[in-house]
């Protein structure tokens, strides 16, 4: 199997803060890796630093994407090779659908990668058969971009526009928040659905309760920017019911 | 990399002006100054009946007693108006039949504007009256237009051909007295252009002027006057621009629209004047005075695209004096660089059950000051009138502001006045978001400003909205290259 994403001694820092100080990580095709910790831990910076953020600068070590380095990376750049992160807070963007929104979002990258630009017909063809897969309601559509839609309907606008962007690296940051079990058992299913031996998935969460729906090959414990503990799916049940005093404690010794 | 404020800040300052060509053409010019003397001599030269020199005289009488206007928000030199070429007329042997004996830079000047008239008369069914400078140079499809009674043509032919409307509706909604700019107009104006449409009528196609400044030194002050009798409609759509040019160059135009009752006005602009370079020298300024007289059950719709000048001061209104009448106004202001911009509307309601809508969407960036100002009024009379304004500022940079004076005054206790304004920054989110999805930070801006712009942008007649999707564009690019 080959590597998707290789972390390595990565250390980040936000606006002079040190956030991230030597995290490790290596994620192959075909697999789920969820990554957990308590409130402040470096969950959100490192998906942040991931995408390309602005802000998050990078100070030792570095990432490897499918064996490129692209630490210099633009946002678009890292799109366009692949990488997708589903937001925690996905923003609004009046006056733009989502259609447009997509469509504009394919034909920069097929423009970026070379490719013809996409043609209505298979657009449209694209758009109905992906939002059938993640259940996205019809005139959810054609709405504006995340504008008045409930904190479910836009963790599902996100699985949405994965399905349609065919990511090979996810990155869910936090994308159980805010959900009531219904949605999500929707998202989930989503990502289940998306799955494949291709793609790799990172599921950033606090809590373990995603992980009942969308099952992880591995779990990883971030703590004060670092991973400190890796293990398989029965590690995410320890977490639940230890919480996440024990590491510290752990981490002391 | 990615979006920073100071390099959005970096790109904005790039922005160049795709218009700032001259045109060669020989010109005739009065003499540089404004007296009686030069008003006698642009009357003369456009072979004006005495009723016409009187009522320019005077203007210039009332504009001589006049002082500027200052309440506006925005700071400029005055322009000498001694120092002003007041005619200018591109210079030409004979009378004009077709298109084949226009000077051939004259067309090469139109096709870089983007309306090669070949073209439009072919594609589009839009007829084009261009003015440059201070004469209209052609209208087209005017046959076609003429086997349905409407006439549309330029103000200094109306003046010739149809006299009695002329004298009859000019300065009736805005008289020589009105207001500084548009005294100063009204003694010296030198074209413009001229429609009237029929009882009855239905006008088949977009009609559209493009004025653009090109002699330096000159201002450019036209008329435009559109009649649309009882039950009739039209739409219609003026584009401006500009040369790049060091020094300020004055624009001063009267835009007077009269519908008669049930008869609807569609008003579209896309202007696009010069703006001056990034450190605020040089650009238009452009003093406008635009109001709509709406009769029983008529409806008259301001749209407007403003993107260029250096200064803008104007305010296209309506008095909705017949009852069940509407006014509309529909707004995207963007100002960039140095750019000033005090624009906005006032609705009068006059008659009972009349109706107004304002929606005004600004957007600053660079060091640029954008205000909305309008004036809601609800006469004594006006029963049951109801208004509903909405006022939108986008912030693009830290250095730039947005303004909002709305003023409202009601003197019938029926009447129902509502009010909304919204101030917000372009979000580094909402940008940082489009670009995890593979668009490009500048096609972001776009994206986004457009969105925030749709509501007006949608009210703009099909292949305009697109000119003017572009135009947005184009005024937020940076020079990427």
């Amino acid at each position: 199997m080959d590597t998707v994403l290789k972390i390595e001694n990565l250390h980040c820092q936000v606006q002079g803060q040190q956030i991230l100080k030597g995290l490790n990580l290596e994620i192959k095709r075909g697999e789920v890796h969820a990554i957990m910790g308590p409130n402040g831990s470096g969950k959100s910076t490192l998906s942040s630093v991931l995408a390309g953020k602005e802000d998050y600068e990078i100070t030792a070590g570095q990432i490897l994407y499918q064996n490129e380095d692209i630490g210099e990376l633009s946002p678009e750049e890292r799109s366009w090779k692949g990488m997708f992160l589903a937001f925690q807070y996905p923003v609004e963007i009046p006056g733009v659908s989502n259609i447009n929104f997509l469509r504009t979002a394919l034909n920069e990258r097929n423009k970026a990668l070379g490719r013809d630009q996409i043609s209505a017909k298979d657009f449209l063809r694209l758009v109905s058969e992906k939002s059938s897969l993640v259940g996205l309601d019809n005139k959810l559509k054609n709405r504006s971009v995340n504008e008045g839609f409930s904190g479910g309907e836009k963790k599902r606008n996100e699985i949405f526009q994965m399905a349609m962007l065919e990511p090979t690296l996810s990155i869910l940051d936090e994308t159980d928040s805010g959900l009531d079990i219904d949605a999500l058992k929707i998202v989930s299913n989503g990502v289940n659905t998306l799955k494949s031996e291709d793609n790799a998935t990172i599921v950033i969460t606090h809590y373990q309760r995603l992980l009942d729906y969308i099952v992880p090959d591995f779990v990883h414990v971030l703590y004060d920017g670092k991973i400190v503990k890796s293990g398989d799916k029965s590690l995410a049940l320890d977490l639940e019911e230890r919480g996440y005093d024990w590491l510290k404690l752990e981490k002391a010794l | 990399m990615s979006y920073t404020e100071k390099e959005l800040k970096k790109e904005l300052e790039g922005k160049s002006y795709e218009f700032g060509f001259v045109t060669d053409i020989e010109a005739e010019k009065a003499p540089v100054g404004l007296n009686e003397e030069i008003i006698r001599l642009i009357s003369s030269k456009k072979n004006e009946p005495d009723w016409l020199l009187e009522y320019r005289l005077n203007a210039f009488r009332i504009w001589n007693e006049m002082s500027s206007p200052d309440w506006a928000h925005v700071k400029y030199q005055e322009p000498d108006f001694q120092n002003i070429c007041y005619y200018s007329a591109p210079k030409q042997k004979k009378q004009l039949e077709s298109l084949d004996q226009v000077d051939p830079e004259l067309l090469r000047t139109m096709e870089k504007l983007g309306i090669s008239m070949e073209e439009q008369k072919r594609l589009t069914g839009v007829a084009v009256d261009f003015v440059m400078d201070s004469v209209s140079v052609a209208t087209s499809f005017k046959d076609k237009l003429a086997d349905l009674g409407i006439i549309f043509c330029s103000f200094s032919e109306a003046v010739q051909n149809h006299p009695e409307l002329v004298k009859k509706y000019m300065g009736s909604v805005i008289p020589a007295s009105d207001n500084y700019y548009a005294a100063l107009n009204s003694a010296v104006f030198t074209d413009g252009s001229f429609c009237y449409i029929p009882k009855g009528v239905r006008c088949p196609m977009e009609l559209s002027t493009y004025f653009r400044i090109n002699e330096a030194g000159t201002g450019q002050f036209e008329r435009t006057l559109v009649i649309a009798d009882e039950s009739s409609y039209v739409s219609y759509l003026e584009g401006c621009t500009a040369p790049q040019r060091d020094e300020n160059q004055l624009h001063a135009a009267v835009v007077e629209l009269i519908a008669l009752d049930q008869a609807e006005i569609k008003y579209s602009t896309v202007q696009n004047w010069y703006p001056g370079d990034e450190n605020g020298k040089g650009g238009v300024f452009n003093f406008v005075t635009k109001r709509g007289l709406c009769g029983y059950r008529s409806k008259i719709s301001w749209t407007q695209v403003e993107t260029g000048s250096a200064v803008t001061w104007k305010y296209p209104s309506c008095i909705l004096k017949g009852d069940y009448a509407v006014g509309e106004f529909y707004s995207v202001a963007l100002t960039n660089n140095y750019q000033q911009a005090d624009t906005g509307t006032k609705m009068i309601h006059v008659g009972r059950n009349t109706k107004s809508t304002i929606i005004s969407k600004g957007i600053s960036a660079g060091f640029s000051q954008n205000s909305y100002r309008g004036l809601v009024k609800i006469g004594k009379g006006a029963k049951n009138a109801r208004n509903f304004s909405q006022c939108d500022s986008l912030l693009m940079t830290d250095q730039c502001g947005a303004h909002t004076f709305p003023y409202i005054e009601c003197e019938n206790p029926s009447a129902m006045v509502e009010h909304e304004a919204t101030t917000s920054k372009i979000g580094e989110d909402q940008l940082f978001y489009c670009m995890q999805r593979g668009i490009p930070e500048e096609k972001a801006i776009s994206l986004i400003v457009n969105g925030y712009a749709k509501e007006v942008l949608n009210k703009l007649p099909m292949e305009f909205a697109v000119e003017a999707q572009k135009l947005l564009e184009i005024s937020l690019e940076g020079s990427v290259g």
